[in-house]
């Protein structure tokens, strides 16, 4: 259900203009065309650059995927080879489906712990203890995620201190190079991922109870609701448009990761955590193949709506 | 309500037309060109930098001063020309070669894999100076490599590139963590090196702590070296230079690629080999960490400086005692853009770092390299018992047995990170059998070449 605001380019002087009370003659309603030319006038610069730096790309790796084309030299016509080879090789399907099994790591992990975690920092919202944590959790958001991806590699590594620690409580046949093991890379990458997410969540999530009237939590008391009954019945509900938001943004970054992985692991070991971003990069700077790249990437930026738009009507459309 | 619609449709008039723009503006033609103003046909009379100030514009490799240290002493002697280096890691000048050299076209660029560079016309033809510089006196093996043929295969056809110095790889050892097995001399056959990793493993000494991690299959090293010991290094060289029907699934490839799967179900290398780097490696070999490293002669100046008198260098061992030798070795390749403003002098830069006595000297200090050049050239004094000294006699026993080839990893631009990097890393978590890495390398080559 769109709003006018959100398809009816409305800044600044066009809206006000709109709130006035409609003036008779025709000075009122020249002032209204100036207004409304004045409002295209504010709004052009930005369209231009969205034009030329979001919709001219997106057409134009949509060209050069029906192509055969090596970025330098005349491209040759290809039809839908591309398209054939980005969903029949099992290399670049595989990679669609390291993706989705990073949505584990990247979306419901992150969100489920930014849940419990948001809900026990309400409980003890007025503590110092609190803030501290709140702080603590969001700091992974502030580091880069290149950063991120170089410190936990660090921390991954054989001697690094996951394994000091699995050492120091007697764990050593667990201990392994965490990222150089077939069964354990996209884990490992995905608790990179999962650690980076979950402020995100988080802060987003507690703003979101902190909307909660606190009556209703008053109210359930009264009744007899114990902690769960009040999570699931008054706290759940209540941040269900903060979920959704988490979800989404963190559901895309799963499906067009990058940094981490190509930080951590590029790609390897194998193609245990190949993801379609890095193949694409791969594919577009290592091989050439600027149309199997290009189709790749409209392939991808499909799959990202077809699971977003779905998700988004489940998480929010029950709510009217 | 009505102004509100109006405004709607307006509105989605105006995103209309921006979208067909951005349609326009993208879709009118296939995309790329082929024209490109070649800058090798202004040669006349010998090539030289001239009188006046040229400022070349070179493009060098971050964390090898080797190209620096060249431009510096350059200057130096001819003050005339200075130059605007930009350096990049050698990732990223891979990534960005073919547009740099359309785009902002350098007079000097370090190279990454050249056939497809040389094929697509953004290379400048070097014949012409060959002719004028005498470079067609030097041993025909050390341009061989950079001789890129219409089709885009190597080996034949004309010069795209010049090398400042030709590296070579063996094997690197720790004297001390040598002398604590037993081992006193390098060994001279394979079984011999097979028995002191043995001794090196049963010791608790990490025979060889080899980089594999990431998109960096370091195990070709020692599979290429493996491949030189059991089979002929020319068959190598086909399949690198894209020579038709080439094959490297061979029997004795196949057998070198069983040896190596031996060494890692031995044990013989670290544990944690597939998540090794190339500065981890390096690392552990200088603090003692282990005996044995795969590895080229652009260290040699490196561990001479860091571990000195306390590494050592052989070459990998044949089969038998006395057999055919082996070795990758390969320019440090750099070509001049076929729109280059001064091709003449970079052109000029190349022949004097071959052929001066002072660029020499530092090629083989700072590089740590063999320079290019005459086979009688001019080469400095260096200390006895370092590794420079035998990586140097090293490749001098290379070039009598005519045992050079290039790296298996430089056949195509993608063959390394896409197919020999993930299967090497399959092979030592024994998810790849040594005749399926052969076939699959192969098959992957076949559908890169065949582009």
């Amino acid at each position: 259900m769109p709003t006018p605001a959100s398809t009816a380019p409305t800044p600044g002087l066009g809206g006000a203009a709109r709130s006035r009370p409609p003036a008779p003659g025709r000075r009122a309603r020249r002032r209204r065309a100036g207004g409304h030319l004045l409002a295209y006038a504010l709004v052009a610069p930005a369209a231009l650059f969205y034009a030329f730096f979001v919709l001219r790309p997106i057409v134009a790796s949509a060209q050069y995927s029906f192509y055969d084309w090596n970025g330098v030299t005349t491209a040759t016509w290809a039809g839908f080879d591309n398209y054939v080879a980005v969903l029949s090789e099992p290399k670049l399907v595989g990679a669609i489906l390291n993706a989705f099994e990073l949505i584990l790591y990247f979306s419901i992990v992150p969100v489920g712990i930014a849940l419990f975690a948001a809900n026990l920092i309400r409980s003890i919202a007025a503590s110092r203890l609190a803030a501290a944590a709140r702080t603590v959790l969001f700091i992974p958001q502030v580091i880069p995620l290149v950063a991120a991806g170089i410190i936990w590699s660090w921390q991954l590594s054989s001697d690094g201190l996951v394994n000091q620690v699995l050492r120091a409580a007697g764990l050593d046949a667990v201990t392994r190079a965490w990222l150089g093991d077939f069964d354990t890379a996209l884990p490992a990458v995905g608790v990179i991922g999962a650690w980076v997410q979950t402020g995100l969540c988080l802060v987003l999530i507690l703003a979101g109870m902190t909307r909660i009237d606190a009556s209703l939590y008053e109210a359930a008391r009264i009744d007899g609701a114990g902690p769960v009954r009040e999570f699931f019945s008054i706290t759940l509900p209540g941040v269900r448009q903060e979920i959704a938001v988490c979800v989404t943004v963190t559901v895309i970054s799963a499906l067009a990761s990058f940094d981490i992985i190509y930080v951590a692991t590029q790609g390897g070991p194998g193609d245990s955590t190949l993801v379609p971003g890095l193949q694409i990069f791969y594919l577009a700077f290592f091989e050439r193949e600027i149309g199997t790249a290009s189709a790749f990437s409209i392939v991808l930026m499909a799959l990202v709506i077809a699971v977003v738009l779905p998700l988004q009507r489940l998480l929010r459309g029950s709510e009217s | 309500m009505s102004r509100i619609r109006k405004t709607r449709r307006r509105a989605l008039a105006v995103s209309g037309v921006a979208f067909s723009a951005a349609v326009a503006l993208a879709a009118c033609a296939p995309p790329g060109s082929d024209g490109a103003d070649d800058a090798s046909t202004r040669l006349t009379g010998d090539p030289t930098c001239g009188e006046d100030a040229v400022v070349l514009d070179a493009y060098f490799e971050t964390g090898f001063p080797l190209p620096g240290a060249l431009a510096e002493e350059f200057t130096r002697q001819y003050p005339n020309v200075t130059f605007d280096i930009r350096e990049d890691q050698f990732a990223v000048i891979t990534q960005n070669a073919p547009r740099t050299l359309q785009d902002s076209p350098p007079d000097l660029m370090r190279l990454p894999q050249m056939s497809e560079l040389a094929s697509d016309g953004l290379l400048l033809d070097l014949d012409p100076y060959a002719e004028a510089f005498g470079w067609d006196a030097w041993p025909a093996s050390q341009l061989e490599q950079m001789r890129v043929d219409e089709d885009g295969s190597r080996g034949d056809g004309p010069l795209y590139a010049m090398g400042l110095g030709y590296s070579m790889t063996g094997v690197f050892y720790n004297k001390e963590l040598a002398a604590q097995i037993g081992m006193t001399e390098p060994p001279a056959t394979l079984a011999e090196l097979d028995g002191y990793l043995a001794a090196a493993r049963d010791a608790g000494i990490t025979p060889v702590s080899q980089f594999n991690g990431g998109a960096t299959g370091g195990l070709a090293f020692p599979l290429q070296a493996l491949m030189a010991s059991y089979g002929d290094t020319a068959a190598v060289n086909d399949w690198i230079y894209q020579k038709p029907g080439a094959d490297i699934d061979t029997p004795e490839n196949l057998a070198a690629a069983e040896h190596l799967a031996g060494w890692i179900d031995e044990g013989y290398f670290a544990d944690d080999v597939n998540s090794i780097d190339y500065a981890q490696m390096m690392s552990r070999f200088i603090d003692g960490e282990s005996l044995f490293m795969f590895n080229g002669d652009w260290e040699s100046g490196n561990l001479d400086a860091q571990m000195p008198g306390g590494a050592g260098f052989f070459l990998m061992p044949p089969i038998e005692a006395g057999g055919a030798i082996g070795a990758m070795s390969a320019p440090a390749t750099y070509g001049i853009a076929a729109t280059a403003e001064h091709a003449e002098c970079a052109a000029f830069f190349l022949n004097w770092a071959a052929t001066d006595e002072e660029a020499r000297t530092i090629e083989v200090e700072t590089g740590g390299s063999h320079p290019m050049g005459p086979a009688d050239g001019v080469m400095p004094e260096v200390a006895e018992g370092s590794v420079t000294a035998a990586t140097l006699a090293a490749g001098a026993a290379i070039s009598e047995a005519d045992g050079a080839m290039d790296f298996i990893a430089n056949a195509t631009g993608a063959i390394y990170a896409q197919s020999w990097t993930p299967n090497l890393q399959k092979l030592v978590a024994g998810e790849q059998t040594p005749a399926g890495l052969l076939e699959s390398v192969q098959a992957d080559y076949e559908s890169q070449v065949g582009d």
